[in-house]
């Protein structure tokens, strides 16, 4: 008599011995560090940190370093992880103008005060494979002297500001202090989302997703008419108000990559001709990610700004509902789970129609 | 992994409370979907996030939980889910569906009749049952709102139109209270009767769609259909080759290549209870 092995503890108690085994790999190879990670996969810490939405690089490492380098599987742990943590409070306003930079480029002016650096950026490098990383005793690279323009960095204002001074760009909206912040962590999102909340959704975001969607409206799905004001990165001062202090206090620095989209100016009836704004925000060294958020972030606007809707870059409801890939992930590899029982339905049906109709199907072919 | 880092059944209690009152309004409104703060879980979206956060802020220290997925409490997910919950609230488990009070399930609604005082937790992938009509939230949320159902009918319609038959078999759409359409989560057609005037309070979780909707005790609760074609429940021209029951879901086993095919029930409790009756029978 066959009986119908369903599965079981003990298939899954093999399976995680199983991949255990081969997440450790080779023996006589050396473990992994969560420091190598940090240290040398900088990048894919800054991208789990982000999209897991936590800022903390040791978790994040040890994350990649759990997942096998599936940084989705990261991510996923992250935020499972994070999801269980107290919440105290919402920071202040992060000041970004006053961040320590490492990085700031701007492809709307050629000069501007606090200049333009370079910093660590793969931009101009020729994509040829390094033979010579593949050995472990190449000799060390050294930083070059003057690294950062934090050596000596002058004030170095947001290039939206500049921009506004002259009021050729929309205004950002007054702070409010006091005023009730979004959290899509802790309300289901609503539509249509307040902008807030819709930022954090982008900033949680694919990168992939975000990427795509970007570039789709680069291609005429929604165009933006973009010009990078400027790209950012480096450390911003995090601050809290104190209620017993009665004034904020710094509980640390945090790595930041801004992205200040200036967009497609607005105007007409009587309204002066202004240009509007995208904005990307992402933890660690992420231009890609931001770029694409605050592209994303302005076609979102279209409704704001009585624009044609011509791409799904434009629909709020499409994006914000897609744009998460722990949810997506798990939707879509929820079909490997058993779903005899909803087959059995369809097929019991499609036995039943071709029982009925089976001949005026035949005389059909 | 140290569980002593987590609360009683891994949620806070703040998340519990939040949770329980989405429940309770979903208990007061049948068959409206209650929007709720969805946490990540540590089982993926699609896994049974909903059915297990809506299960965890139930649950107490006296309850005893079981778990099923397809029907049958030995599915990989299944004994995944249970261990999950004998590790974060150290609860009894039972694969009996009369012991349980708390029976988390995917796919299916037990063959055995619940009690009054159980609850049934469904895990639902979909929660809008207009959701594949209109894929806009926005507009659904106003065709509930204004009972504005016509799409479903004609869906339905166009199915009878187009095979003879309404073509639908899991999932399949129910009016609940005699107000709001729900989807009952995708169990096969043959159990949505089960799910009208049950004595249990049944609950309906949907994790990554952050939503949560109920069934209180005795509701009324009816698959859509029309006069001339009335719901029909599916049924097996075999009976289950383990147990003989003849009004029990079937899952189809392919034994070999060659065309070979046997039906056992998908309910593992039940085929198993009545095995068990006939060997005594057969003692005695």
């Amino acid at each position: 008599m066959y009986v119908a092995v369903k599965g079981g503890e003990r298939a899954i108690r093999n399976a995680h011995a199983l991949l255990a085994d081969r997440r450790r790999g080779n023996r006589d190879t050396p473990e992994l560090t969560t420091a190598q990670i940090d240290e040398q996969l900088a990048l894919a810490v800054d991208r789990v940190m982000s999209e897991g939405s936590l800022y903390d690089r040791g978790i994040a490492a040890l994350a990649i370093k759990q997942a096998r380098g599936d940084l989705i599987e990261a991510i996923f742990l992250v935020r499972a992880y994070r999801t269980t943590l107290p919440r105290f409070g919402f920071a202040e306003p992060i000041d970004t103008a006053a961040m320590t930079l490492s990085r700031r480029v701007s492809a709307t002016y050629k000069d501007l005060p606090g200049g333009q650096v370079l910093g660590p950026t793969f931009d101009y490098s020729h994509r040829l494979i390094d033979f010579g990383l593949e050995t472990e005793d190449a000799p060390a690279p050294t930083a070059p002297a003057a690294t950062a323009a934090s050596d000596a960095q002058g004030p170095s204002p947001r290039v939206t500001d500049l921009i506004a001074r002259d009021d050729l760009i929309e205004r950002e909206l007054a702070p409010r202090p006091g005023a009730p912040v979004s959290d899509i962590t802790r309300d289901a999102l609503a539509f249509p989302a307040a902008r807030d909340a819709r930022l954090q959704n982008l900033a949680r975001g694919d990168e992939g997703f975000l990427l795509s969607l970007a570039y789709s409206t680069q291609r005429g799905y929604g165009r933006t008419h973009p010009f990078v004001g400027e790209i950012r990165f480096g450390e911003a001062a995090v601050e809290m108000f104190i209620d017993d202090l009665g004034f904020a206090v710094s509980i640390g620095d945090i790595a930041l990559t801004e992205c200040q989209m200036v967009n497609q100016f607005t105007g007409g009836d009587g309204r002066p001709a202004r240009f509007t704004r995208g904005y990307g925000l992402a933890f660690g060294q992420s231009e890609r990610k931001a770029m694409s958020m605050a592209l994303v972030d302005r076609a979102l606007r279209a409704d704001e700004f009585g624009e044609e809707h011509k791409g799904p870059a434009q629909d709020e409801e499409f994006v914000l509902s897609h744009s998460d890939n722990v949810q997506a992930t798990g939707f879509v590899e929820h079909l490997k789970l058993p779903h005899y029982v909803d087959f059995q339905a369809e097929l019991a049906l499609l036995r039943q129609l071709r029982r009925d109709g089976g001949a005026v199907a035949e005389a059909a072919e | 992994m140290s569980t002593r880092a987590y609360n009683f059944a891994y949620l806070d209690e703040q998340t519990k409370r939040m949770i329980r009152r989405a429940i309770l309004k979903a208990i007061a409104i049948p068959g409206y979907q209650v929007p709720f703060a969805s946490r990540e879980m540590p089982m993926p979206y699609g896994w049974g996030t909903g059915g297990v956060q809506v299960t965890a802020s139930i649950l107490g220290p006296d309850d005893v939980l079981k778990v099923i997925d397809q029907g049958a409490d030995d599915t990989t997910n299944a004994v995944s889910i249970r261990a999950f919950f004998v590790r974060t609230a150290g609860v009894r488990t039972t694969t009996d569906t009369s012991e349980a009070t708390i029976i988390q399930t995917r796919h299916r609604v037990p063959e055995t009749p619940l009690s009054e005082g159980q609850i049934l937790v469904y895990q639902v992938p979909i929660p809008e049952p207009l959701r594949y009509l209109e894929p806009r939230e926005t507009e659904t949320r106003t065709m509930h709102a204004l009972g504005e159902y016509g799409v479903m009918h004609v869906k339905l319609y166009e199915d009878i139109s187009r095979h003879g038959h309404i073509a639908t078999t899991y999932a399949y759409p129910a009016r609940v209270a005699g107000r709001y359409i729900m989807d009952p989560s995708p169990i096969p057609k043959f159990d949505n009767p089960k799910l009208d005037d049950c004595p249990a309070l049944q609950l309906f979780g949907a994790g990554r769609e952050k939503r949560i909707y109920a069934i209180p005790p005795h509701t009324r609760v009816v698959p859509l259909d029309f006069e001339d074609h009335p719901f029909e429940r599916t049924k097996f021209d075999s009976a289950c080759a383990l147990c003989g029951a003849t009004d029990s879901y079937l899952d189809e086993v392919v034994t070999d290549d060659a065309g070979g095919r046997l039906f056992v029930c998908s309910d593992t409790d039940y085929c198993e209870k009545r095995q068990a009756a006939k060997r005594k029978d057969a003692a005695e």
